[in-house]
């Protein structure tokens, strides 16, 4: 296993105030099939306030909170009539504004079939040195830049009219059920140049040029649903994480297993192999502690026979690791014990910064359950929402 | 010409229902109206100009399925959402492969 370097890790957290522990309101960003709502934590995270439903009847997958203006959040939806679309708060989530240009591929020649973009998956906000800058991964997989904070999107050239692109991707029907997906779009904290994506399928890529050029990132990562014993890319990654404080590694939640990679080493490491047995390793979500590189949350689904995707035996748990994945801990006190088939989708879980670090999520049978002591006991937040697709934290939110 | 607008694009127009605009093809009707109502055409036609599949746009009772579609001054325009209740989404994408 790696080198678990607390003291480097204690002295990057002390030398930047943005990995300190995080006080003060804060707010999860619910997203679901049948709108938004914002559940709003009290000081000591012990009560929580519904919000009404903000778009109600909107298929909303991601809202996210722009950690560099805090009032700010964006929202990807669509209805099932009508086209994708992102909205813009400024307020909190009180009032919102229509991007002015949606992400959207480019108009093909006349006699040529163009790329549609059936709908906005994912959102991440741009470097902490660049204001304003946003990006967005679509369904089907395209990576989309807004420079003045989500009101006009334009297509990253460099990824969407890579030649490799469609051979990458595979064809519409290679993504999942609800259609292929860009999602993870990771910004190296050290270096804005530096990117990551995920696409399933199509696996993980590297850009060191903003986004100008693309390397698969696949190395070690199985696929067994594909014919080539070892292929470059085809992967299909759930859910990958890039730790702030070491952002040389990187953690993905796969289709195949749970993983971990050291940048300088270039190959991913199947951790997902010391989980119990009975349980496995399938599962769409991975979230990281902010403050411990080693620290990793996931949420395992039943990914036997015809994958039901639900917890195994009916018995819902996350795991946690302490050390970079050799080992990892059953956290299910306060879950149902059994009878009890949630499923959590790969955007629907979430951690805040706060000491001790709450970890979220949120089901597809519309709960959203909590822990404020890093998921050693779990309380249901809210019930009765929306199918849910993902839940974020907002900190500093007043 | 007269133009019925949905439910689901009410919020586009001041919750009016129906509204006035001129076109000599629905392309153009349809840009008067986004020029109007900022975001209006790109949730109903995508990119590459094709109606969404759950929009219909009929030209007085005739289904229109292209934007060059011709208008007169008296022809009523009606933006339907299509039946499409109980899918899932899975339906959307298997129409979408199969275009």
């Amino acid at each position: 296993m790696p080198k678990s370097d607390k003291s480097n890790k204690q002295s990057s957290a002390k030398s930047n105030d943005k990995h300190q522990p995080t006080t003060g309101p804060l707010a999860l960003l619910i997203a679901s099939r049948k709108g938004a709502f914002i559940l709003r934590g009290s000081k000591n995270r012990e009560k929580w306030k519904l919000s009404d439903p903000i778009f109600l009847g909107h298929m909303v997958h991601h809202m996210v909170q722009d950690p560099r203006e805090p009032k700010s959040i964006l929202m990807a939806c669509r209805t099932g009539h009508l086209g994708p679309t992102v909205f813009r708060s400024t307020d909190l989530g009180d009032t919102w504004v229509e991007a002015k240009t949606p992400p959207a591929f480019p108009k093909a020649p006349e006699g040529e079939k163009g790329r549609v973009v059936d709908h906005v998956f994912w959102l991440t906000p741009g470097h902490s040195s660049e204001p304003g800058v946003w990006y967005a991964g679509s369904s089907p997989q395209g990576l989309f830049r807004s420079e003045d904070g989500g009101a006009n999107w334009e297509g990253v050239s460099g990824f969407n009219d890579h030649p490799l692109r469609d051979t990458w991707v595979g064809s519409f029907g290679d993504g999942t059920p609800d259609g292929p997906k860009m999602h993870s779009v990771l910004i190296d904290p050290q270096d804005s140049n530096h990117m990551y994506l995920g696409m399933s399928m199509g696996g993980v890529f590297e850009s060191t040029n903003r986004g100008a050029d693309w390397t698969p990132l696949n190395k070690g990562c199985v696929a067994d649903f594909l014919p080539v014993p070892d292929p470059e890319y085809g992967h299909d990654p759930h859910c990958v994480r890039l730790h702030p404080l070491k952002p040389d590694r990187l953690y993905q939640q796969n289709h195949c297993g749970i993983y971990r990679l050291e940048r300088d080493q270039g190959v991913w490491i199947r951790i997902g192999d010391n989980m119990p047995k009975e349980v496995g390793d399938i599962g769409f979500p991975m979230v990281l502690h902010p403050r411990d590189p080693d620290t990793a949350w996931v949420f395992p689904m039943d990914g036997t026979e015809v994958w039901p995707r639900t917890s195994p035996d009916g018995r819902p748990a996350a795991y946690v690791t302490h050390d970079a994945g050799e080992s990892w801990k059953r956290l299910a006190k306060g879950l149902p014990e059994k009878h009890a088939w949630l499923t959590v989708k790969r955007q629907a879980m979430t951690a805040d910064s706060y000491e001790p670090v709450g970890v979220y999520f949120g089901t597809t049978n519309g709960e959203v359950w909590g822990s404020t002591n890093e998921g050693k006991k779990w309380a249901c937040l809210a019930r009765h929402l929306p199918h849910v697709y993902a839940v974020e934290v907002a900190e500093r939110f007043k | 010409m007269k133009v019925y607008v949905p439910s689901a694009l009410r919020s586009y127009t001041g919750k009016k229902d129906e509204v006035e605009a001129d076109g000599a093809t629905l392309a153009e009707l349809l840009r008067e109206l986004d020029r109007r109502y900022p975001g209006f055409r790109f949730r109903i036609i995508d990119e590459q100009d094709a109606i969404r599949p759950h929009i219909k746009i009929f030209v007085n009772y005739d289904q229109a399925h292209e934007l060059s579609v011709a208008l007169r001054r008296d022809d009523e325009v009606s933006i339907l959402l299509a039946l499409s209740g109980g899918s899932d989404g899975r339906t959307r994408d298997i129409e979408e492969e199969q275009k």
